[in-house]
């Protein structure tokens, strides 16, 4: 054991100074989610609002994809009904299917239809904007930052699934007007204090009071950076909450189970482990040999 | 360990049948009757979660399968349909990637409690070597399993590990395109392994009869390392394992629960939700937590080469082990010194595995050379040598004089082992 313990220091005292060198970016701060932990769910209104950020804001350059129009009202999202996730589809043009002459035009969306996606391939989004806006259907998971250690570890026992928000909240607020003295952006970028070498391609895509919320939510950055970030992370895990949910159930189910199966254990075992004295023990003459 | 109760059939049905195909029989002997130690803890409950384990893989895969699309430009969303659109396929991928994760750490425990106890040693030999055939099927797998998703880290892995049999001189490109099917990692690659990784769980599958047919020869192992003399040895295995192993398995499954719904993420590179491209490398390609610790001997070792060999050696040293060992007390309870090393080996192992994940600079590269010299001296030098040396602690006479004094022998000592330095 003293032998594993100078191996373990040795061990941790060479790191270190490699661990110092990791902190270049600084870590997203940790927002409180409605969605976090294991009763988890998701703000109806907040992901209303987050909607109404993208499709007024974001939805210029970046696409989601894998979000059909239906999905809006199923349980567990937005909470909209279908008549209202209708008319949000109704709203968008999609590429339609041919018709009799083999023409294909564009037609209202209907609720099978997915969000469409801004340019028509990457070269395009380039061409405009230095860089490709990444389409943002799963950006929520795709998306994190180093928790380092020991925090991964507490990680496991928190729940702590919220990294990709965090960092998303982040990165929306974290633009500064000019970049530290001494650091030149290439041309067309921006700083941002939360992007992983700092010049980001994305102009600044919110300002206070951009977006008109009727709830009476603020109409801040801060807070539109949070609702677009909780929307995302619903179209990134839509199922979230039944996930959460079922998960209880099997919890229970599973704790009852190992319960019931560990005093059946001690009685199965109750003879063979608390009383060995009933075993007769033989004369070691006895023993057969190896 | 003779003359337990054979099997009568109670059914006509199953009279009749035991004449043509006596399959009551074998069960009835391998998981009713079949004699285990007395001894066995928890340690020992593993092969029976692993079986499970394999199970739950099989059964979870063959349903994703039914919806997933081998095919480049598919492959992602394909996955990501299930996540949405399939009724509980976000549960069934969560199980599938989750699963093979908790899969690697029921195997991993499997083998340290090997090597604690001695399991490997005479007669279980063979036993021992199916089981490192086991571990590198599931390497191949997991790792072909992995490319489906066909995210940044699937792409890039396939590309760094298909790669490295480019090491080999002469011969070592010509393979890599042949493994890849074109010139660089794409659709060609995605389909054989799609087509390996339904393949090889199967073959999985025969290797694990194999082990378990080979188990049921030579018998159980147990914490003394001191093989059943008698009847009160050993109890049944139904009752008493199946009890244990049924309660163990029900607690396992509360933290492969708590991975599936709570963290199901915990365990996946974010990038691998960002879809594969071939002209954008990510910042660390990292492989999945359970090949790191090989994968930081193949980058402690500045060669390409050389690594490649030693990451090789790292596994199948693991074959040789029963001769490497030439101790023949197997329980590490009676080998003070071996039991020290083995724990140093555990830390080493848990740290190449932290290395791997770390990037290849600085101080991580010299903390992995130091690690990697010791799992190699490990096997090839202090086990050996520990065998002609080590003073080893008495043996009890027998099991059921193990668990009567806690170990302590009473009356004369059984003769040691031949061979052993006592
Ligand atoms: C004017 C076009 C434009 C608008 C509007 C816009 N983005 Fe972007 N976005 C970009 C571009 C271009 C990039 C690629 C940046 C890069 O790679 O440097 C990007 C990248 C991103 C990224 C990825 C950052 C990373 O870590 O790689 C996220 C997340 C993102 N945008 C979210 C949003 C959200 C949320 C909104 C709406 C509030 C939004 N964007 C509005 C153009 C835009
Ligand atoms: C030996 C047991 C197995 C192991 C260790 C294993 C491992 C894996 C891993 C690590 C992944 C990637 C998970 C992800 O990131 O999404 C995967 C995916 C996949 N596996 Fe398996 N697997 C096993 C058995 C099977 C079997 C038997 C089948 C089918 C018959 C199967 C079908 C699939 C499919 C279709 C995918 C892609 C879908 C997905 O990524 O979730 N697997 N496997």
């Amino acid at each position: 054991m003293a032998a594993a313990r100078t191996i373990l220091a040795l061990a941790v005292s060479l790191a270190a100074p490699a661990l110092a060198q990791e902190q270049e970016t600084p870590a997203p701060p940790m927002n409180k989610w409605s969605f976090a932990g294991p009763f988890g769910k998701y703000d109806r209104a907040q992901l209303q609002r987050g909607l109404k950020v993208y499709r007024e804001v974001c939805q210029v350059c970046h696409g989601l994809k894998l979000v059909a129009f239906r999905t809006l009202a199923d349980p567990g999202g937005p909470g909209f009904t279908i008549a209202q996730a209708t008319a949000i589809a109704a709203e968008y043009q999609v590429k339609g299917e041919p018709d009799d002459q083999g023409e294909v035009k564009d037609r209202p969306g209907r609720l099978a239809d997915v969000f469409p996606t801004p340019f028509p391939n990457d070269q395009a989004a380039r061409a405009r904007y230095n860089a490709v806006p990444p389409d943002l259907s799963v950006i929520a998971k795709a998306r994190g930052y180093e928790r380092g250690f020991p925090r991964w570890v507490g990680d496991i026992f928190t729940q702590y699934q919220e990294q990709g928000v965090d960092y998303l909240t982040a990165l929306l607020h974290g633009y500064r007007d000019s970049p530290p003295a001494g650091v030149t952006l290439p041309p067309g970028n921006f700083y941002n204090e939360y992007f992983p070498g700092h010049a980001i391609a994305m102009p600044p895509p919110l300002t206070d009071k951009r977006v008109d919320y009727t709830d009476g939510a603020p109409m801040t950055v801060e807070q539109y950076a949070k609702d677009i970030s909780a929307f995302l992370m619903w179209t990134a895990e839509p199922h979230l909450e039944a996930r959460k949910r079922v998960g209880m159930q099997v919890f229970i189910f599973l704790i009852v189970l190992a319960g019931l199966l560990y005093f059946t254990k001690k009685k199965v075992w109750h003879e063979v482990e608390l009383h060995p004295e009933k075993l007769k023990p033989r004369p070691p003459s006895e023993y057969p040999r190896a | 360990m003779s003359g337990h109760p054979t099997y009568q059939p109670q059914s006509a049905f199953m009279r009749w049948m035991e004449r043509r195909l006596p399959i009551g029989g074998l069960i009835y002997s391998s998981f009713v009757v079949y004699p285990t130690p007395r001894n066995l803890n928890y340690w020992w409950t593993f092969g029976g979660i692993l079986a499970f384990m394999l199970g739950v893989q099989i059964v979870t895969g063959v349903v994703l399968a039914m919806h997933y699309t081998p095919q480049v430009d598919f492959a992602f969303d394909s996955v990501e349909r299930i996540m949405r659109d399939v009724n509980y396929g976000w549960l069934l991928r969560y199980l599938h990637a989750t699963g093979a994760s908790m899969f690697f750490l029921a195997a991993y425990i499997h083998m340290f409690r090997g090597m604690y106890y001695g399991s490997y040693k005479d007669p279980r030999e063979v036993l021992w070597i199916l089981g490192v055939i086991l571990l590198l099927l599931m390497i191949i797998t997991g790792f072909m399993g992995y490319v489906l998703p066909w995210g940044q880290m699937s792409f890039w892995a396939a590309t760094v590990i298909t790669n490295l049999f480019s090491a080999i001189p002469l011969v070592g490109e010509p393979i890599v395109t042949w493994l890849w099917g074109g010139y660089a990692v794409g659709n060609p690659t995605l389909n054989r392994f799609y087509s390996l990784h339904y393949l090889l769980p199967f073959v999985i599958v025969g290797v694990v009869v194999l082990h378990i047919w080979a188990l049921h020869v030579a018998g159980q192992n147990n914490p003394t390392g001191v093989e059943p003399k008698s009847e009160e040895d050993t109890v049944a295995f139904t009752p008493y394992a199946t009890i244990k192993d049924s309660f163990l398995l029900a607690v396992f499954c509360i933290l492969f629960a708590w991975f599936v719904f709570y963290i199901p993420n915990f365990l996946l590179a974010p990038d691998n939700y960002i879809p594969a491209n071939p002209a954008v490398t990510p910042t660390h390609i990292v492989p999945e937590w359970y090949y790191l610790p090989f994968y930081a001997i193949l980058r402690a070792i500045p060669n390409k080469l050389f690594g490649v060999m030693a990451l090789g050696a790292s596994i199948l040293i693991l074959a040789f082990l029963p001769w490497l060992d030439t101790s023949k007390v197997r329980s590490a309870r009676y080998r003070p010194l071996y039991r020290q090393f083995f724990w140093v080996f555990v830390i080493v192992c848990v740290g190449l595995g932290w290395l791997g994940g770390k990037p290849p600079e600085g101080n991580y590269v010299l903390i992995a050379r130091i690690f990697t010299v010791y799992y190699f001296a490990f096997f090839l030098v202090i086990l050996p040598v520990l065998g002609k040396v080590e003073r080893t602690k008495p043996l009890p006479n027998s099991i059921s004089e193990s668990v009567l004094r806690e170990g302590k022998p009473i009356g004369a000592q059984a003769p040691p082992p031949a061979g052993a330095k006592v």
